[in-house]
């Protein structure tokens, strides 16, 4: 068997590169997927704890993050739409309203 | 063979995941996230949450996925981003990238030595459901009044005002 370990050590990969994707990225969308990315993070996280304790009780709560996610993308996406129906575009550059 | 198949779905994953970052295409993007979401589901049948893994395909594969695509197809998919001009930003998001691993490695150093678990996790899908409908029941409950507002939300912000 594989020790739970190494999964960690990979969610700790994947949140780091989900970060660094937000950072660099410069358009709403692929922004979103970073978003995603760290959430699959935690997830691995959660289910590898769950493995170790033995209890089934961290997948009752992946399942639960992966329907926030899926409800939040809807609503992230929607969000998105408008903003390019409003601005015409989606680059981050280009939307600063606040910046005076 | 288990960690076989575990190195080669951790490359595939991180691999895809570090194509994301360099590709500068968002239909490539949301392409290359498609393998990196299925392997993590290979990942969690692994950890032996079968029905999860099961689950993480259809939503995440699938669904999610199809609709970051559908958006994009909406969109008229830009010729990349031109060469960011500011340096600076790119070397400090790399500098906190790294402060992070450091600190989620500190914070997870107690987790690294925690007594493993032999047995095998009762984890089936009859097992879970249980578990979702006795421990869990109001939780479980709330998420359907979370998912009928987002739909609602998505349809009221997307639609077009009516001309009066």
């Amino acid at each position: 068997m594989i020790p739970p370990n190494y999964f960690l050590i990979l969610s700790i990969i994947l949140f780091v590169l989900g970060v660094l994707a937000f950072f660099i990225k410069k358009d709403l969308i692929t922004m979103f997927m970073a978003v995603e990315i760290m959430l699959n993070a935690a997830n691995l996280a959660f289910l590898s704890l769950a493995r170790s304790a033995n209890s089934i009780d961290g997948q009752v709560i992946v399942f639960f993050i992966i329907t926030v996610a899926a409800s939040e993308a809807a609503v992230g996406l929607a969000i998105i739409l408008l903003v390019l129906r409003q601005k015409k575009t989606i680059k981050t550059e280009d939307i600063k309203l606040m910046k005076g | 063979m288990g960690y076989f198949l575990f190195f080669l779905l951790a490359a595939l994953c991180v691999g895809s995941v570090l194509g994301m970052i360099i590709s500068k295409n968002q239909a490539y993007n949301a392409l290359f996230l498609i393998p990196a979401f299925a392997s993590l589901g290979g990942l969690f049948g692994l950890l032996e949450a079968p029905f999860i893994a099961v689950v993480q395909i259809i939503i995440y594969a699938g669904a999610i996925m199809v609709l970051f695509i559908f958006v994009i197809m909406m969109i008229n998919v830009q010729k990349g981003v031109p060469p960011e001009k500011k340096k600076w930003t790119l070397y400090l998001s790399f500098g906190l990238a790294v402060v992070l691993v450091i600190e989620l490695a500190v914070a997870l150093k107690a987790a690294f030595t925690l007594p493993v678990s032999t047995e095998t996790l009762k984890a089936g899908p009859v097992n879970l459901g249980r578990l979702l409908f006795t421990k869990y029941l109001y939780p479980f409950e709330i998420t359907s009044i979370l998912i009928i507002a987002a739909l609602v939300g998505a349809i009221v912000l997307v639609k077009k005002k009516e001309q009066e």
